[in-house]
């Protein structure tokens, strides 16, 4: 499998107004280049997957970033690099 | 390109169905360090180990902020301790300098306080068996292991009258805590030599300097699965969905090796796909069994029940990673399985069944309390039981089994965390005091006529 510098958004939870303004905040902030979103309000509940080049970043960084938005959202929010999704779905 | 819906079913998987790698445990040889001075043989044991491992647990974390699946335990194997100590004759010195070693590279275990014992025992194997509750109850991280039974070597009915001697006494030194030394032995039959679970892991002699092996986990994930996907249908469904499934997890057991391999700069040994339950809710293999059907586990239907399960999971497993090892298959640890504690618990499930069972699952009787005034030689009786399925069936088996100092039926023995709780299971009164003290070796088995 190559190599990748590519991560997985994924955000879920009550739907808000400018949730993915706050989140696109982050994400600049820290460098990552948003490649594709997908988002959907299902029943009152938000989801959206977002494909995020993070070849400039700091993950750690990044990451404790989104996860004190979530804290502060109170909703689920995390980055995966994206080899995981790879492995398990692609053979 | 990945789809949502597949996105979002890793993701469930590992935030609702309790998708983790159980370990990462760098196995590390250790021949290099034996000496017979004892101060310089603690050195070399500390040095090695820890200059070795001492990215282990920072690299393991950075891998579980980056793919965002928890990476539950990092661990160590070293070379059997039995071979190491033997120029120096005093086993419990590298006993010391793993438990400091372990302790500095921030390793919660490290196994291989260990001797192969299968045909025969040196002066260093009796040594070490000899030391084990001294080793197991002043040292904290140090797990131990014994393999005292083989397929070509037949059974060693010295080192189980021993190991079953050494149970009891470790016990007693530990009583203050429920005997909790005896959960850091494991008695083998056939004992692998890339396994990463504890308290099995040792670095067996046959392999090299240094690699990562990695345990996977995820009974949580094949129950769901079998639930949303195999509800009332044919076994011949059951078994794909859990194959399909098996798949998913080992891939994911196999990029995380490759990574910590690559990351580390050690050699990549083996994913052992094995099904590893905690106490916690939904994490239970027991409930996979009664997912299928079974009313409790433990009722008859439930040895056929976990011999599809532990054949599914390795077909669909054995694809998904490079190379495999280890114990690989499900694991039926009675504390450690919240199904398997209310099995237990209401009666359903005995140690007779649990026997049966070890014959299908990858392992054997583990983490089982029974109570405290079994005589030894009954322990070592249930060691020779557990070591003929293994010996006869050319599978590992193993007995990891508590007597409770002050406990009997009706009571429970708490250890906490991964290791759960466990009720006091009812042992045969009848004695196999003179059976057990015949000693010498029960021979080989044939390996044609198989009927």
């Amino acid at each position: 499998m190559e190599k990748k510098s590519t991560a997985v958004v994924t955000v879920l939870g009550n739907d808000y107004r400018g949730i993915i303004a706050k989140v696109s905040a982050v994400l600049a902030g820290q460098d990552a280049n948003i490649l594709d979103i997908s988002q959907t309000v299902l029943s009152g509940m938000f989801n959206m997957i977002m494909i995020v080049d993070v070849s400039l970043c700091d993950f750690r960084e990044l990451e404790t970033a989104l996860k004190t938005l979530g804290g502060e959202l109170g909703m689920q929010i995390v980055i995966q690099r994206s080899e995981i999704f790879d492995a398990m779905h692609r053979i | 390109m990945i789809t949502n819906s597949e996105i979002l079913q890793t993701v469930r998987m590992i935030s609702e169905e309790k998708l983790d790698i159980r370990t990462i445990t760098m196995g590390i040889s250790l021949f290099s360090c034996a000496t017979p001075d004892k101060k310089q043989l603690y050195t070399n044991v500390y040095d090695r180990i820890t200059t070795q491992a001492e990215n282990l647990v920072a690299t393991g974390e950075q891998l579980e902020h980056e793919f965002g699946i928890p990476i539950v335990n990092k661990r160590i194997s070293v070379t059997p301790a039995s071979l190491i100590a033997a120029p120096c004759g005093d086993p419990i010195v590298v006993a010391r300098a793993m438990d400091a070693a372990a302790k500095a590279t921030g390793v919660n275990f490290i196994g291989g306080y260990s001797a192969l014992v299968q045909k025969g025992m040196t002066a260093s194997d009796r040594a070490l068996i000899a030391s084990l509750p001294e080793a197991l109850s002043t040292t904290e991280r140090v797990c131990s292991s014994v393999n005292v039974a083989s397929t070509r070597a037949g059974i060693d009915m010295d080192a189980v009258r021993l190991c079953g001697q050494a149970i009891k006494d470790i016990a007693e030194a530990t009583r203050d805590t429920d005997a909790s030394g005896c959960m850091k032995l494991v008695v083998f039959a056939n004992a692998v030599e890339d396994n990463p679970f504890m308290a099995g892991a040792f670095h067996g002699p046959g392999e090299g300097d240094c690699c990562i092996n990695v345990g996977i986990s995820g009974p949580g994930v094949v129950s769901s699965a079998l639930k949303n996907e195999a509800k009332g249908q044919p076994f011949d469904v059951v078994a794909e969905t859990i194959k399909r499934t098996a798949f998913k997890i080992t891939r994911v057991g196999q990029l995380i090796a490759r990574e910590a391999s690559s990351r580390l700069g050690v050699p990549f040994g083996i994913v052992d796909l094995s099904l590893a339950p905690t106490p916690a809710m939904g994490d239970s293999v027991a409930h996979i069994l009664e997912e299928m059907g079974l009313e409790r586990c433990g009722c008859h239907g439930t040895t056929a029940a976990l011999a599809l399960l532990n054949d599914a999971v390795k077909k669909g497993g054995v694809m998904a990673s490079s190379h495999v090892g280890g114990l690989s298959g499900a694991f039926i640890p009675v504390s450690e399985d919240i199904g398997m504690i209310n099995a237990a618990a209401c009666g359903a499930l005995s140690l007779e069944k649990l026997e049966a069972m070890t014959c299908v699952c990858s392992v054997g009787l583990d983490m089982i309390a029974v109570p405290g005034d079994t005589p030894a030689s009954t322990i070592a009786a249930i060691i020779a039981d557990e070591a003929a399925i293994g010996m006869v069936n050319s599978k590992t088996t193993a007995v990891r089994i508590i007597p409770a100092p002050g406990k009997g039926i009706g009571d429970e023995v708490e250890f906490g965390g991964l290791f759960g709780r466990a009720p006091i299971m009812r042992v045969s009164p009848y004695s196999a005091e003179s059976f057990i003290a015949r000693g010498g070796r029960i021979p080989a088995p044939l390996q044609s006529l198989k009927n």
